[in-house]
């Protein structure tokens, strides 16, 4: 953020005229809409949301206890942006791209106060600079004109900003350099720096939207399994509380296969973030092995914090995943959650005295929504690479029921719903993903990915297992009528092929150091050993085995097993044989 | 400090007056009524000329002569370790006779926000010695975990044997005394006789002399209760951050707070959110409950149990809806368990502990922790689904896998659940029941649990003896 004393031009200062909670009016104000301005005589952070004649409405970012009428208000005059450059992997910010680390040292308390300001990265810190083109070329905007090596697994790009001309590079060194020092100057007479700023609610510019082909591998069978999401897609994922969105969300953040991950937790737990800061560090990336810290930036807006800053931080979280999408990374965004987002939006709104929409909420969430869902996608990018940023945001509908305008707004625009189910959840069964109600439209342009990468007939046996679930839905509405032994045999036996679906393959558990991860020929070999036991016990029942003895053999169980078992391949082999010989001695 | 006898209208529990000085938001006010009362109350909105002002204790008695003083500072909340011991009413006020309180310093009560980098993630198991609390819904230090029950439901006996019974195992081992505990207790709205109940239970248990107590009875001014629950949150963040206490609050009831922010809201002509709540009610209650948690290099730590009474046991309704997707999991109450007259009837499956996973296992409780929690939850939702079906064909229909889950539900609310309200358990007690309960079933069916747990734990001989008894 740009310190206050480093405004050029300082327009004339506004006076306070009154005080509601975050929203606070000013007059005489010059400034223009969302303007950056500082309010009173503490200089609390604030933006411009609305003018009307000579008075000005702002929203601050910060408590407003015992800021009155008459205190003056200063103007950037520039809107709210975010600082990019390196610095931002293995960060933690608030709402406004404040990184807590140094503002728990600013503040000297462990509680947040106000009025401190600080600096999105490090202003001070020097980077080795190392040139990827030399005096004499021409570079254009969105052009790499060095690396730095941001942390062990992220090199950071230096890039002609999208704003500049560009033209000839007339000098460009390597070395140590800080942020704000010129490393390129172009025949333009522009000057590059590694530090650029942009606005957070303007999307950057890129080039053409492609249609995405390769998958997000996540590591979790259900997601990797049926509903795949694709790199540059959109996901989101509905529950009631307690049925395990933050769990589901952190795994997604630790374990899929994107070079870099933005994760925001917006209006959640403070305890959440802190085990997020304490276990990143700590944790492997799947990938290189670093600390998975190295490839994360987060962005913590607890309940708590003021509820302007859980409006922008959305914002502030696409704009740096933008940020290193232009470089060429592949993005993951994790939103957690966006309810609490369109939440903000409605107590501002709602201060600010607007005609409400649907259930309170303001008419422009729609809009709002699938602005930010449209900044995700794969771009061909202005310097001839290809970046892509894949949006997952969590959303919280107020007990439980999906018809509620976020949920269904957010539905219209996302392609892989993940639907979280309180009654799995109570069953524990995690991750506690609905699978006749989930989907993912990305499925069928996936499949020549999973096809070449996975097995040949992945596609097939998906499908497969997506029948036998459907199937044991149908199934399970006449066994609550009549019980499960009034069944045909057949019947009775696809219910034993579903649940080991369900308790073999869907749930996984998170919390055993096996299974927390599960590479897709993992995913595609358990889902083969259950379709093994699947076709060895219909031959059975064909030749007339009662279907107890078929399910009482003793391989069938470690199907359950395999998922914590660390030599699967060996495992699940052992597990085929043996199914196959205690099946067919039954006949 | 200037006054002003300028009040230009009064509504519901709101005052507005023209002033000619600026004046923040959320200031105190003092207004004197024309009897020579002092009525408290906060800066609701601040604009040039106009405030509007909530006032505490209810406006009856204000007129437009009353005289209106602006204290120039928001609501503070005098803190010292003599507070333990004392009973003070919703605002702060002694109320036990004792003497005034000397405070040692003086606390905003709208708390700031715990910086989440400085603060330390929760993972110490809290023994309650509740089975289904420490078995399969852990506390553990720095948690919020709230109690959604109903009206009529035995929570508070809930909430007192917690309060009787928590401690922290490893450290008494240790005998480490280091750090005290405290209770803090926040009443909001509640009946007299409720209060009574809580007063004769923390005297007879000396429990008092480490407690503060904080009373807004059901016939106490409403809007007051908007402030209790930060003067008790306030002097918790002080004992436990300040003077190194671990403090337990137990907040009740949420649900008269929340009713009181709607009649505010309402005297404000907001626009109303669901059922009429205000659309900040998010944000407000996460103010409070986000108070609980560890920092970094402190010794203490705030761990919150609030409990809310459901409206129509409908845990959808607006207030328990927004407290599930702040606090850290809930404790359900039941309506047919208590009607069974299960103690405590505690319905484990939807309750949760979001800490928990972090809280147990090898070194905290017992390596066998997770894997038996697991194993009781799904094998008790396998008997529960059963006994719908059960009511239909009958249990001979049913098969003797099915036979046996369904008597696994059944000892499991009966040995597992029920305990009483006098009886502690230690956590190995608690697991070796639920070993007892599993080895019921037969081996292959603990597919939750590691088989080299099994090999240890598993009772192969009262396995076989239920399964004699079932043939």
């Amino acid at each position: 953020m740009s310190q206050a004393e480093d405004i050029e031009s300082v327009d004339e200062d506004g006076v306070i005229e009154s005080v509601s909670g975050p929203v606070v009016t000013a007059t005489d104000l010059d400034a223009r809409m969302n303007d950056v301005v500082y309010v009173g005589d503490e200089g609390l952070m604030g933006e411009v949301i609305e003018i009307e004649g000579n008075l000005t409405t702002i929203q601050v970012y910060e408590e407003t206890s015992g800021v009155g009428p008459g205190e003056p208000v200063q103007n950037t005059g520039e809107p709210l942006s975010v600082d990019l450059g390196p610095g931002m992997l293995d960060s933690i910010y608030d709402g406004v791209q404040r990184p807590l680390d140094v503002l728990e040292s600013k503040m000297g308390s462990a509680f947040l106060d106000r009025g401190v300001d600080a600096p999105g990265i490090d202003l001070e810190k020097s980077w080795e600079f190392t040139p990827e083109v030399s005096e004499g070329e021409t570079v254009e905007p969105g052009d790499v004109v060095g690396t730095v090596p941001e942390t062990v697994t992220i090199e950071h790009k230096v890039m002609v900003p999208p704003d500049y001309e560009g033209g000839e590079v007339v000098s460009i060194e390597a070395g140590s350099f800080t942020v704000e020092e010129t490393v390129v100057e172009l025949s333009s007479g522009e000057e590059i720096s590694m530090h650029q700023e942009w606005p957070v609610r303007e999307a950057r510019p890129a080039g053409d939207k492609m249609t995405p082909t390769d998958p997000l591998v996540t590591g979790q069978r259900i997601q990797d399994g049926l509903f795949p999401l694709a790199k540059g897609g959109t996901a989101a994922i509905p529950g009631p509380f307690g049925s395990g969105k933050t769990v589901t969300q952190q795994q997604l953040a630790k374990w899929s296969d994107a070079d870099i991950v933005v994760y925001i937790g917006c209006g959640e737990r403070g305890n959440e973030m802190t085990e997020v800061i304490e276990d990143f560090p700590e944790l492997p990336d799947p990938q290189t092995g670093n600390p998975l810290m190295a490839r994360t930036c987060l962005i913590a807006n607890t309940s708590n914090m003021p509820v302007a800053a859980r409006e922008s931080c959305i914002y502030t979280g696409i704009t740096i995943a933008e940020y290193y999408r232009d470089m060429g990374y592949d993005v993951a965004l994790m939103a957690d959650s966006t309810s609490r987002w369109a939440e903000a939006m409605r107590e501002i709104s709602s201060r600010l005295e607007e005609m409400p929409g649907e259930e309170g909420y303001p008419a422009y969430l729609a809009a709002s929504l699938s602005e930010f869902y449209e900044r995700a996608g794969l771009f061909q990018l202005f310097n001839g690479d290809v970046g892509s940023i894949s949006v997952v945001g969590a959303v919280s509908p107020p007990g439980g029921d999906f018809s509620e305008p976020v949920t269904q707004n957010t539905l219209r625009i996302v392609k892989t719903f993940w639907a979280l189910d309180a009654d799995l959840a109570e069953k524990r069964h995690f991750p506690s993903i609905n699978w006749n109600e989930s989907y993912s439209l990305y499925s069928q342009q996936l499949d020549p990915w999973y096809r070449e990468n996975v097995a040949e007939d992945y596609p097939e046996i998906r499908q497969w297992a997506v029948d036998v679930l459907d199937e044991e839905a149908e199934l399970q509405e006449i066994v609550q009528l009549v019980g499960k032994d009034a069944l045909p045999e057949d019947q009775q036996l696809t219910l034993e092929v579903s649940r080991y679906i369900r308790e073999a393959w869907l749930q996984q558990d998170a919390f055993n150091d096996t299974d927390t991860y599960c590479e897709p020929e993992k995913t595609y070999r358990m889902l083969q050993a259950i379709k093994t036991f699947n076709d060895e016990a219909f031959n059975a029942l064909d030749a007339g085995v009662p279907v107890e003895e078929i399910a009482d053999v003793d391989a069938a169980p470690r199907l359950n097993r395999i998922g914590v078992a660390e030599e699967w391949n060996e495992f699940i082999d052992d597990i085929e044989d043996s199914l196959e010989s205690q099946i067919r001695e039954l006949y | 400090m200037k006054e002003y006898q300028t009040i230009t209208e009064v509504s519901g529990p709101l005052v507005f007056a023209e002033v000619d000085e600026p004046i923040g938001y959320d200031e105190i006010v003092e207004i004197e009524t024309p009897q020579g009362d002092t009525l408290r109350g906060q800066v609701l909105e601040s604009s040039d000329g106009l405030v509007s002002i909530q006032v505490f204790e209810g406006t009856g008695g204000i007129d437009r002569n009353a005289s209106v003083r602006f204290l120039g500072e928001t609501m503070k909340m005098p803190v010292t370790e003599d507070l333990l011991g004392r009973v003070l009413d919703g605002s702060g006020n002694p109320i036990d006779g004792g003497p005034d309180i000397v405070p040692e310093e003086r606390q905003d009560i709208v708390g700031a926000a715990i910086n989440p980098y400085s603060r330390e993630y929760p993972e110490e198991f809290i023994q309650t010695g509740v089975s289904a609390i420490d078995g399969m819904n852990t506390l553990v230090r720095g948690q919020k975990l709230p109690i959604f029950s109903g009206s009529g439901l035995p929570h508070n006996d809930l909430a007192l044997q917690i309060a009787r019974q928590a401690t922290v195992p490893e450290e008494e081992e240790d005998g480490e005394e280091g750090s005290e505990f405290a209770v803090i207790f926040g009443a909001m709205g509640i009946t007299a006789e409720e209060a009574n109940e809580f007063m004769d239970d923390f005297e007879r248990t000396g429990a008092l002399e480490r407690s503060v107590v904080f009373m807004n009875l059901a016939d106490d001014p409403a809007v007051e209760r908007t402030v209790t629950p930060r003067m008790a949150l306030t002097t918790a963040e002080y004992l436990a951050f300040e003077k190194g206490y671990h403090v337990l609050v137990i907040l009740t009831d949420m649900t008269n707070y929340c009713e009181a922010l709607r009649e505010i809201g309402a005297a404000r002509e907001e626009v109303p959110g669901r059922r009429g709540y205000p659309g900040y009610m998010y944000t407000d209650l996460a103010q409070l409950y986000e108070r609980a948690g560890r920092i970094e290099g402190r010794e203490g730590s705030v761990t919150q149990i609030p409990i809310l009474t459901m409206p129509g046991d409908d845990d959808t309704h607006p207030i328990p809806d927004l407290t599930g997707y702040i606090t850290e999991g809930q404790i359900m109450m039941d309506r047919d368990l208590n009607s069974q007259g299960v103690e405590p009837p505690i319905n484990v499956s939807p309750s949760l502990s979001r800490l928990m996973d972090d809280g147990i296992g090898e070194g905290l409780t017992r390596a066998d922790h997770a894997d038996v929690k697991d194993q009781l939850f799904a094998a008790y939702a396998e008997g529960k689904d059963l006994r719908d079906l059960v009511n239909i064909v009958g249990r001979e229909a049913l098969s003797e896998r099915d036979n046996k889950y369904l008597d696994f539900a059944d000892r499991f609310e009966e040995e597992f659940v029920e305990q009483g309200y006098d009886t502690n358990r230690s956590i190995d007690e608690t697991l070796e029941i639920g070993w007892d309960l599993l080895s019921m079933l037969p081996k292959e069916e603990l597919n939750r649990i590691g088989e080299d747990l099994i090999e240890e734990h598993y009772r192969e001989d009262d396995g076989e003896t239920v399964e004699a008894a079932a043939d």
